[in-house]
């Protein structure tokens, strides 16, 4: 048997496991507000969010991987979008979806948290007002990328 | 029927002093009542044959502040002009002047609907109902200081987000926890 015959393929763990992570980033069905609305326009099949991996929303946070905060967060929501984030296994992703989730948008008032970096720590923020469903898929390409840089065992 | 017509006929079962009508700036019938004969009134409104005002649309507060007194309630009512049902339809906004400590006599005991109403106007005014039946805030958390569409209360509040401590369970708490979960479900 010769060595070119050999099918090894080498490569480091860190490689092997970041791709599997950033090839299927899985988000938690959590909507807050009209942003929502273009999360799911992304999901469908026009702008297909499967493309990219990331099309299985799923109904638990145990089985998530990404948290999208689509849309402005009050501060009687905040618990519980803590609480969500907390049941989420690590390796864990947020998305702050926006300009309500990321700095209060219009509602710069008493009911409303200027910037859900707050209560969690995000990844990548999406401007907009509600940012297009291709920005959204853009912001997840970055955190594609930046799941690529990172240490998978840090 | 306007609010003239409205007084006439309350007066047969209330008294008239307590009651004032005014011109509104959209023709609506409007009638200002003394605080003390609110629930009289109401009852009137809603059972005087003539009248039947058997549908509370919307009850509201409004913050004058800084005048004195502070507060009016108001009360929009319908009457839906069936048989049986006050003999033509109508509309009629009922209000009250009320103080800024002032406790505001509860309507639900006429018109159920207005229960949670008022659980608004005291979780956003800070107007407190007597004889309500369940009165605590309905819209804000529980444990949320002030009462945010006052007038003097600041359009921003630059408080630290409130979260939760997370549950620290030990394994002993958690396997009792479990143990019992069983038993429940067993004597189901």
């Amino acid at each position: 048997m010769s060595d070119e015959e050999v099918p090894v393929l080498l490569t480091t763990v860190d490689k092997v496991v970041n791709w599997a992570r950033r090839s299927s980033i899985w988000p938690v069905t959590f909507g807050l507000a009209c942003c929502a609305i273009e999360m799911m326009a992304m999901s469908a099949s026009r702008y297909d969010i499967a493309r990219f991996g990331a099309e299985v929303f799923r109904g638990s946070p145990r089985q998530s991987d990404l948290m999208i905060v689509a849309g402005r967060l009050s501060r009687k929501m905040a618990p519980v979008l803590r609480r969500i984030y907390d049941q989420m296994p690590e390796p864990k992703y947020v998305i702050s979806m926006g300009a309500c989730a990321s700095v209060g948008g219009v509602f710069d008032n008493y009911a409303i948290v200027q910037g859900v970096d707050q209560v969690v720590p995000v990844d990548v923020f999406v401007p907009g007002c509600p940012p297009r469903p291709e920005s959204l898929i853009y912001g997840i390409v970055q955190l594609q990328k930046k799941i690529d840089r990172s240490k998978a065992f840090a | 029927m306007d609010s003239t017509a409205i007084i006439d006929v309350l007066s047969r079962t209330v008294p008239a002093a307590g009651l004032e009508s005014v011109q509104a700036g959209d023709g609506m019938p409007t009638i200002y009542v003394a605080l003390d004969q609110l629930v009289d009134t109401c009852r009137a409104l809603r059972d005087i044959p003539e009248l039947r005002f058997a549908f509370l649309v919307d009850l509201l507060p409004v913050d004058y502040y800084p005048r004195e007194p502070r507060f009016e309630m108001v009360y929009l009512l319908a009457s839906l002009g069936v048989a049986g049902f006050g003999d033509t339809p109508k509309r009629l906004r009922v209000k009250v002047r009320v103080a800024g400590d002032a406790v505001v006599p509860s309507i639900s005991s006429v018109w159920p609907a207005a229960a949670w109403s008022e659980r608004e106007a005291y979780d956003f005014f800070g107007i407190n109902f007597s004889n309500h039946p369940d009165l605590r805030r309905i819209l804000m958390p529980d444990d949320w200081e002030g009462y945010p569409m006052r007038k003097d209360y600041p359009v921003q509040i630059k408080a630290p987000v409130k979260t939760y401590e997370p549950l620290q369970v030990s394994q002993e708490q958690f396997v009792a926890n479990v143990q019992a979960t069983r038993d429940r479900a067993r004597k189901d």
